[in-house]
């Protein structure tokens, strides 16, 4: 056990996985010798070489179309976007071959390959390097997209996607990578991919949330809890698609009251499809309509006015309050 | 049957001045001595901007951003060679050229501060046609092509566009679209790479195997030069040859300018993670702004060592000054960002606008307008 942070978990998990598996390769911009723009894959170069560890050129497509090229070869790779704002040029190869390659062949070919990148605002980063844009990926059918909100889970979550059978985008929140630390045990942890966790049980009301949202809403919980003296449940989603349906329905039909919080614009979203889930599956057991607290349908705000647009304890915590008030 | 040649190629390079400051006269190109002291003058702002910048953020007045120091010559020189109807379509590391076609300084601290009013400029004319700072590697090579086709379809035969990029970028595949659509429609685009040796931590001799960036435009069958891009006059001179090329029906042309990003790729990042101090001292030796000044001095005896430095302590005061203009600044309206979502109003955005409003009068605990002015100073305190 040691505390790490996001970052040096992700670390972990590579490092591990490498060791593990000689078919682990990563690849990405800057990944090698410089180890990463945010230090993510530290000491991989030096130890496993520019062979299992490559410096690409600089084109997110070729990295991607590469990689599913490696992984129909028999590799494992770790594709890495520099950020997920860049990541959209490899789009084309996402959706068009790695999503349906398993479909296309009846199942010949897969692409077991992991596309992480950091996503998110918060850290007064310049253009294109704020954007918290899940839901795109997840309208992918055939793409798996996981997104941890603490170091303990993005070890054993990403440890997972590399192992997958599957295409997985691994998103992570930038925002939480040095945030703070967690006890991450040295052996192996793996966490199931498709599974939420209920990270606060309650009876009250259901919160759900993912990522870096996943800190305030926990915050403004834990404020109405002891100003209110309710208990309210949280349900960290960590796998956006395929969706733990059966957790957010199971939580919603005890509690009958949710706000689901989401850092990305609100409209054709993922708290949308939570909504539907809600409707399709607890319609008859709710006693408020369901809020969502949201990003607004603005293209992302440059940094001087960015913290105005993210959804905070404060915004959170009133939608909660609102929601219980419902009669 | 044994092989034949078909096709043979050779790739030039131009230097008029070299790093010692010897000129090829018959190289040299004719410019006013007004024109020469302009071009002066910005490569020095360019470099002053690019220092202040790095102190202030330093000390947290300014956010993380993309240093110059090294490459004013490419774009300095192409500015001049450029009329003031030419577009600019550029990347991020051409600060020389933006602020020649009129940007001032303080735009660029807006900008990285985080605001989008230091994004784009509606005057003068070279500012309508210059587009904002793009960051995506080579999404802006394809724009420049397509702008080109643009005016040539309206009628506007003698207006040209010049594009920067750097060497990271061409390895991603707009590029290479960007060069093959501007040399089958023969627009006139001059695509200008600027070579700094470095992708972040990625070499050039890992970014491509070719010999030089300037022999691509062989392959896509249009005039590709490579040059020294620590020299100015060879900058000026090449991209002007381009651009008459261009205005005169001939085409596009790739420039490849051979330079260094003597600091680091943005103030995120640590050079010594992948490049030693020798080598940027090598380059240190070849600065283009020792070299232009000397022959300034030297050669056209147009400025003394103490001109250069009263021309150095006023834009040093000028840029202060800037500096101070863009920190007095207050009146940043929280919700700008519903402004342009799109060119009319939609009752959707406009909805949200009013709950993010509301929202933020809620907080400022009084009524809409005492909000307003409140979340106004929130959003300037950032």
């Amino acid at each position: 056990m040691a505390k790490l942070n996001m970052v040096q978990a992700i670390n972990l998990a590579l490092m591990q996985e490498m060791e593990r598996d000689p078919a682990v390769v990563v690849l990405g911009e800057d990944v090698g010798v410089n180890e990463g723009v945010f230090r993510v894959t530290a000491g991989l170069h030096r130890k496993y070489g520019a062979e299992r560890v490559i410096d690409t050129p600089l084109a997110e497509s070729a990295i991607l179309g590469t990689s599913i090229g490696m992984a129909l070869g028999g590799l494992r790779p770790v594709a890495e976007m520099q950020f997920s704002g860049f990541s959209y040029l490899a789009i084309g190869q996402l959706e068009g071959n790695a999503s349906r390659m398993r479909a296309r062949t009846r199942g010949l070919f897969s692409c077991p390959l992991v596309m992480r990148m950091p996503y998110g605002g918060g850290v007064r980063a310049l253009e294109h390097h704020s954007e918290s844009r899940e839901a795109t990926y997840a309208h992918f059918p055939g793409v798996k997209v996981v997104i941890p909100s603490t170091p303990r889970k993005a070890r054993a979550l990403l440890v997972a996607a590399i192992r997958d059978p599957d295409p997985v985008v691994f998103m992570e929140p930038k925002r939480v990578y040095r945030a703070f630390r967690e006890e991450v045990p040295d052996e192996e942890e793996v966490m199931e991919i498709g599974r939420a966790d209920v990270v606060r049980e309650g009876t009250a009301l259901t919160v759900v949330a993912w990522g870096a949202m996943l800190h305030p809403t926990l915050a403004a919980v834990d404020r109405v809890q002891a100003e209110r003296g309710v208990r309210l449940e949280v349900i960290d989603l960590l796998t956006i698609a395929p969706m733990d349906v059966n957790a957010v329905a199971a939580s919603v039909q005890k509690t009958g009251r949710c706000v689901v919080v989401q850092e990305a614009p609100r409209s054709f979203s993922v708290s949308a499809e939570v909504i539907a889930v809600i409707n399709d599956k607890a319609l008859m057991q709710l006693e408020a309509p369901v809020r969502r607290v949201t990003h607004y349908d603005v293209p992302t705000p440059y940094f001087g006015r960015e913290m105005l647009y993210i959804p905070d304890e404060d915004r959170i915590g009133r939608a909660i309050e609102e929601t219980l008030d419902f009669a | 049957m044994p092989l034949t040649t078909i096709e043979s190629f050779s790739v030039s390079y131009l230097q008029v001045l070299d790093e010692n400051g010897v000129l090829d006269r018959a190289l040299e190109p004719e410019l006013s001595d007004a024109d020469l002291l302009r071009l002066h003058r910005f490569m020095e702002m360019a470099r002053d901007s690019d220092q202040r910048m790095l102190k202030l953020q330093r000390q947290g007045r300014i956010g993380t951003f993309p240093l110059c120091t090294g490459q004013e010559a490419p774009s300095c020189g192409a500015a001049l060679a450029m009329r003031e109807s030419d577009w600019l379509v550029a990347s991020y590391r051409e600060r020389g050229a933006r602020l020649m076609r009129g940007e001032p300084p303080t735009q660029d601290y807006l900008y990285y501060n985080g605001f989008e009013e230091g994004a784009a400029m509606a005057e003068p004319l070279s500012m309508r046609r210059t587009t904002p700072t793009q960051v995506i590697l080579a999404a802006q090579t394809l724009h420049a092509v397509g702008i080109a086709y643009a005016m040539r379809l309206q009628g506007e035969k003698d207006t040209a566009v010049v594009t920067f990029l750097g060497d990271g970028a061409t390895s991603q595949g707009d590029f290479h679209e960007a060069l093959n659509f501007a040399a089958v429609w023969q627009v006139p685009v001059v695509f200008i790479c600027q070579n700094n040796q470095w992708a972040i931590s990625h070499p050039r001799e890992k970014q491509t195997r070719s010999e030089t960036i300037a022999q691509k435009a062989i392959a896509y069958g249009m005039p590709g030069l490579q040059l020294d891009g620590n020299d100015v006059l060879a900058c000026y001179r090449a991209t002007r040859e381009a651009l008459d090329r261009a205005r005169s029906g001939g085409g596009p042309t790739l420039l490849e300018a051979v330079t260094y990003r003597l600091l680091m790729h943005t103030t995120a990042d640590d050079p010594r993670k992948y490049r030693s101090e020798a080598d940027e001292q090598a380059w240190w030796r070849k600065d283009p702004l020792v070299r232009f000044r000397k022959y300034l001095k030297e050669v056209k005896g147009l400025l003394t060592d103490a001109d250069i430095e009263r021309i150095q302590h006023e834009i040093s005061e000028e840029n202060k000054q800037h500096v101070q203009a863009f920190e007095a600044r207050k009146d940043f309206k929280p919700d700008a960002s519903f402004d342009f979502v799109f060119g009319t109003r939609h009752a959707v955005i406009e909805e949200q606008r009013a709950l993010f409003l509301q929202d933020l009068a809620r907080r400022a605990g009084a009524g809409e307008d005492g909000a307003r002015t409140a979340a106004r100073e929130e959003a300037a305190h950032g």
